[in-house]
């Protein structure tokens, strides 16, 4: 997919995002218009995969640690045709494929999420099992900037670096904001590309919009051997939906019907 | 004298014997592989082994990532720091998504010995068994120790298989390992006592005592925690009308609070609990240990003569 299509593209999943929340009633758009633009290029332009075959075992593998975010997640994997678009309104209800946090109902999720620092591990087996059987897949893992405050986050990132996972890509969706407030108030990350280097890890930092950048970050990073690469892309809260971006409150909170109209307005 | 083993002993071997015949073995430990003996697994199979240092929530995820993969990961260190320190990973990463783990954890228990309280796990049954999709087994000996690991691995999915430190006797005449299958060692009509790990040795002792006073006790090997077997708590709250559960641990939350609810629901009897009432472990030498929270024999005896006194 070209820059222009994948520019359409995740408008589409950013409109897809609002109409499923405001549908749901609850849920987290910040993060997950803030990762919109990286995950639908990963989607769309990088990964290997067979939306009609899952679990294909030589697909490549994306986690979505700072589970949230999962709307983003159900758009992209609708659009891809994991399953029905029609299912995106069923979010968060009994009974639904789609939970409130990534799940195994979900055709593309193989490993559900939610509990914050967990994923970057998981991501990492998948990476050794890569290895050990001689497969050539990639692992790419999203995690957030509130997330690695977890201190298993820094566990995983110790191993990762040990073990030379080259086909591990992590993405940090770095926007700067977490519920209770502004990172940098709540608890400060940086130096964050000294901490990931110091840990072993190639680091890219790129604009998390830029569809140039991301797209390039994602080929760099696959031929960076013997060593984990990071991706530290610098968003936007809310991306996308002008009285939500930077706005804490919408960090957890959807939209009501007259504030989804209006981003579908922004959006369209 | 019945011979003398280490369940992880038994566990390493087992672990060897598995890795050579499957080599969707993976094996990870958290810096403790030598006292877990995985460390044996790690000289043959050294890339089919991970070492993921002093660290046992990553243990735990890279276990679950492996297992998402379809290798069947076993993954160790000490009962008090895999679940203590990782029952999040455990429950929403291993158990939530009933990955093929198998979580074998030693050190549980006072018998630890000098360590002392910080290394003695007490709670890790309670907090695994309100998991669900999780299997909890623990062996009375060495032999069973293997009869568990191979029946773990025919198991798809997560098990947390709790192990000792120390030499336990090997008890002959055991029943057929069934996972889930709890088994009759000695047959008795006034009481029955229902015992875990390194408690069944005690409990065949303590009906050798009482049968000198001519009191027959009935003795059972609940060797899967969860899920229980039923069946087998109801036969001996009918057939014996009292029952003594024994544990090397918590008196609440593992096998005794299993069996009670059991009971309580379908066939209430009195009962007596054998395990360590609300407080923690200490340093000790494991005998020590055994008759300091009343784990002896002789602590079964006077909980069997304390029921059987009871005439309502």
């Amino acid at each position: 997919m070209q820059i222009r299509e994948l520019e359409k593209k995740a408008r589409k999943i950013r409109r897809l995002i609002i109409q499923m929340l405001a549908k749901a009633g609850s849920g987290h758009p910040g993060g997950s218009l803030s990762s919109t633009d990286l995950v639908t290029c990963l989607y769309f332009a990088k990964l290997r995969h067979n939306p009609k075959n899952p679990e294909w075992p030589d697909r490549d593998r994306f986690h979505m640690s700072k589970g949230h975010c999962c709307p983003l997640w159900y758009a992209v994997l609708a659009e891809s045709g994991y399953f029905k678009i029609d299912e995106l309104w069923n979010l968060r209800k009994l009974g639904s494929i789609l939970q409130g946090h990534p799940d195994w109902r979900t055709p593309g999720v193989t490993v559900a999420s939610g509990s914050l620092g967990q994923g970057l591990s998981v991501a990492i087996g998948m990476a050794l099992a890569g290895k050990l059987d001689k497969k050539d897949y990639r692992v790419y893992c999203l995690i957030g900037d509130g997330e690695i405050q977890e201190g298993q986050i820094w566990e995983a990132a110790m191993a990762a670096s040990h073990y030379s996972c080259d086909n591990l890509c992590a993405i940090l969706d770095y926007n700067c904001y977490q519920i209770d407030g502004k990172i940098s108030e709540i608890m400060e990350l940086e130096p964050l590309v000294d901490k990931w280097k110091a840990f072993g890890w190639h680091t890219i930092k790129i604009d998390g919009h830029n569809i140039r950048q991301i797209l390039q970050a994602f080929d760099r990073a696959e031929k960076i051997k013997n060593k984990p690469s990071i991706i530290i892309a610098r968003t936007t809260k809310g991306k996308g939906v002008s009285f939500m971006e930077n706005v804490v409150d919408f960090h957890g909170r959807a939209p009501t019907p007259e504030e989804a109209k209006k981003a579908l307005e922004e959006l369209s | 004298m019945s011979e003398m083993m280490m369940a992880r002993d038994v566990y390493g071997d087992t672990l060897l014997e598995l890795g050579r015949k499957n080599k969707d073995i993976v094996v990870l430990d958290a810096d403790l592989s030598s006292s877990t003996r995985t460390a044996k697994f790690a000289k043959e199979f050294p890339d089919r082994f991970f070492n993921v240092g002093v660290a046992e929530q990553n243990l735990m995820g890279i276990a679950a990532g492996l297992a998402s993969c379809k290798k069947i990961v076993f993954a160790s260190t000490f009962a008090m720091f895999g679940i203590g320190r990782a029952w999040g990973q455990i429950r929403n990463t291993i158990a939530y998504n009933e990955l093929n783990v198998k979580i074998v954890l030693t050190h549980a228990g006072v018998t630890v010995g000098p360590d002392g309280a910080s290394h003695q796990a007490l709670e890790d049954v309670a907090l695994v068994n309100v998991i669900p999709n999780m299997v909890i087994m623990t062996p009375c000996d060495g032999p069973e120790t293997r009869e568990i690991i191979l029946a773990a691995v025919r198991h798809d999915g997560p098990v947390y298989v709790r192990l000792g430190r120390s030499k336990v006797p090997t008890i002959d005449d055991k029943g057929k390992f069934q996972m889930g299958k709890a088994y009759i060692l000695r047959e008795g009509k006034d009481i029955s006592i229902i015992a875990c790990g390194i408690m069944v040795k005690q409990a065949l002792d303590a009906a050798k005592i009482l049968a000198a006073e001519n009191k027959s006790a009935r003795v059972v090997n609940m060797h899967t925690i969860k899920p229980i077997d039923k069946e087998m708590v109801i036969d001996c709250a009918r057939k014996t009308n009292r029952i003594v559960i024994c544990e090397e641990h918590m008196i609440t939350g593992g096998l005794a609070a299993a069996v009670s609810e059991v009971l309580a629901e379908e066939n209430p009897v009195r009962i007596e609990r054998i395990g360590v009432k609300n407080r923690f472990g200490q340093s000790g030498s494991p005998a020590e240990l055994m008759k300091e929270y009343h784990f002896t024999a002789e602590d079964i005896v006077k909980a069997c003569r304390r029921l059987l006194a009871k005439t309502t």
